[in-house]
């Protein structure tokens, strides 16, 4: 096994009954990779997605994340993985610093380390004055960029991002890149859906999912090239229009 | 056990940060305690009574006086005919109607024999067996004055010999309902609240979307579910210390048995209902559907629980079923303990069982809980 290849996919499938909501995906990601996933609505990338965070049991194939099977060591991959869900999934009953007091507390991390991970968060994000604010008074893009630092909490190998940036605005969308970058510098492969065509042409390697299968596998400039489209939102209308 | 503690920590926070939930925790199964302990009663009582005199006389009289006399009757009104009376039924006027028939007096003096004709407004069937009773006494008694009124000095030799019987009521030598009921609301009150809370809670999370966040965590089932539902275990205990506060300083229901026999119960008993919820919200999406299944085991297990209606007068198949209802346990042991201070040997069968249902409700809970779908 190759160890930079921190994800491994082979033939991974999903059924629901009759249908196929996975089709036989098979791809690799490299170590410190932003790797973009993809796909109209339906296409099959959140069903993916759960089944490489450990949430979803796959019919049939192959996959190793962060050097553990799926089938047989979800629990193994997931002190190794971050998730930050397209539903926004701290709680808005709790401050921005029992959020982060619990998430770090459940990943295990120790009582001293949750206390310098906050001060160093809350720093970071400019959350400052509102630490001890409930959560679900902030504004949806302060959440976001909250949710994918607490996703970040326990310096997981792998961070996967369902639609991080919906309905956020643009000056969020650039700093929650920025974040992205930053993370992906640090070694940690970042693993994002998007439905943001310009937010495409960041990532390192581009896959495009049409009902259910790999439909393309690239970077972004040479998936330009091919498909002789002037941006990534050509190259996706040409492909999910079939 | 830090993660454990990590999740309780958060469970309270957010508990006691609700302030829409707070109320309805902790006041409203108090009101419930002490209106239901009052309203819930068999006592029968307040009767609307109405009779028929077709006699006249002083006999008839008296025999109408002894009725009014009664603390369970209201005498309402003297219907000059049957038809009436009969009309007055159905309007719901009136409750219970005796019959006084033509010559009744001369009749019992002649004959020493006589009947009265007694109609009971049975919809309510046990409160027309009750009220049947309270008119047998009343007549018999009002017989035994006569009889004495009647007897020649002669016939003293062949007296009948009367048999009376003298009961006494053990553990509740009153009568009294609301030590009866007390016990048996406390049960039930400690029971919705934690059913109805642990059951939502997770479904809360399935909704709000937290609980995928929490299944992606390396948490250990048992972890979550035991950090989950301890508050939930608290809160019972709570309850049931509130409410034995109530029954003594309202109701001065007896406490003659061991305080620590029931909190030890009762610990036992409140894993058997989070089992029981947490096992409904692993099968439900919403917190409406868990509400729904949650309220409709609940009317069954209270309805089969002997708090009510004694389980010895339910049909036998039904006797068979209350075996699976842990509430009638509960029951059981809270009226044996509190009123008879029965000891730790005596609710043994009680707490055995419960505790085989605790130990299978969790099981299967924990089992049904799924991370990975």
């Amino acid at each position: 096994m190759n160890h930079n290849k921190v994800i491994q996919v082979e033939g991974l499938t999903k059924m629901f009954g009759d249908f196929t909501a996975v089709n036989a995906i098979t791809f690799d990601i490299e170590k410190g990779e932003i790797f973009g996933f993809l796909g109209a609505n339906g296409a099959g990338k959140t069903t993916a997605m759960k089944m490489l965070i450990g949430i979803s049991n796959p019919t049939s194939g192959k996959a190793n994340v962060a050097g553990f099977n799926v089938f047989t060591n979800a629990e193994d991959i997931k002190k190794n993985i971050g998730y930050m869900s397209q539903k926004f999934a701290l709680y808005d009953d709790l401050t921005v610093k029992e959020n982060i007091t619990f998430f770090g507390g459940i990943y295990g991390l120790s009582i001293k380390r949750i206390k310098e991970k906050s001060e160093i968060l809350i720093q970071e994000l400019g959350l400052e004055k509102v630490a001890n604010t409930l959560v679900g008074s902030l504004p949806l893009g302060w959440k976001q960029k909250l949710s994918f630092s607490v996703s970040l909490i326990h310096d997981p190998k792998i961070v996967f991002l369902d639609e991080p940036t919906g309905g956020v605005d643009p000056i969020t969308r650039r700093q929650f890149w920025e974040m992205i970058y930053k993370a992906a510098n640090q070694g940690t492969t970042v693993f994002v859906t998007t439905h943001y065509m310009d937010e495409a042409e960041y990532c390192d390697r581009v896959s495009i999912m049409v009902n259910g299968k790999i439909e393309a596998l690239d970077t972004p400039k040479k998936l330009k090239e091919k498909f002789k489209a002037a941006n990534m939102n050509d190259v996706f209308l040409k492909l999910a229009r079939g | 056990m830090k993660i454990i503690l990590y999740i309780i920590q958060k469970e309270f926070k957010q508990i006691f940060r609700n302030k829409g939930m707070l109320p309805i925790i902790f006041v409203l199964p108090l009101l419930q305690l002490v209106i239901l302990s009052n309203a819930a009663t068999f006592e029968v009582k307040n009767i609307k009574f109405g009779y028929i005199d077709n006699d006249h006389t002083s006999t008839s009289r008296t025999l109408v006086e002894k009725f009014n006399a009664s603390t369970y009757f209201d005498v309402l009104t003297d219907f000059p005919s049957e038809g009436l009376a009969s009309s007055s039924m159905l309007n719901g006027e009136v409750d219970v109607v005796l019959e006084i028939p033509q010559y009744f007096e001369r009749d019992l003096q002649k004959e020493k024999y006589n009947s009265l004709g007694i109609t009971i407004n049975a919809i309510d069937g046990a409160a027309a067996g009750v009220e049947n009773v309270y008119v047998t006494q009343i007549v018999q008694n009002f017989n035994q004055n006569l009889k004495v009124d009647l007897l020649q000095v002669s016939d003293k030799q062949i007296q009948p010999i009367t048999i009376e019987t003298i009961p006494l009521f053990w553990y509740n030598e009153t009568l009294n309902y609301k030590t009866f009921m007390v016990p048996g609301i406390l049960v039930l009150l400690v029971t919705m609240i934690t059913l109805f809370l642990s059951g939502m809670n997770i479904v809360r999370e399935k909704e709000i979307g937290t609980l995928e966040q929490i299944n992606v965590t390396p948490i250990k089932k048992s972890q979550f579910i035991i950090g989950k539902l301890f508050p939930f275990w608290v809160i019972g205990i709570g309850l049931l210390t509130i409410g034995l506060i109530i029954a003594k300083l309202i109701f001065d229901v007896p406490m003659v048995g061991s305080l620590v026999l029931m909190y030890f119960y009762t610990s036992i008993y409140i894993l058997v209902i989070l089992g029981i919820g947490l096992f409904i919200s692993n099968f439900t999406d919403t917190q409406q559907q868990a509400m729904f299944i949650a309220w409709f085991f609940t009317v069954i297990f209270i309805l089969m629980s002997g708090l009510f209606t004694p389980i010895e007068s339910m049909p036998e198949w039904a006797q068979i079923l209350t075996e699976f209802n842990p509430i009638k346990y509960f029951v059981e042991v809270m009226r044996m303990v509190m009123l008879k201070g029965s000891s730790f040997i005596d609710v043994l069968p009680q707490i055995i069982k419960t505790f085989l249902f605790a130990f299978i409700m969790n099981g299967l809970a924990v089992w049904s809980y799924k991370k990975t779908t």
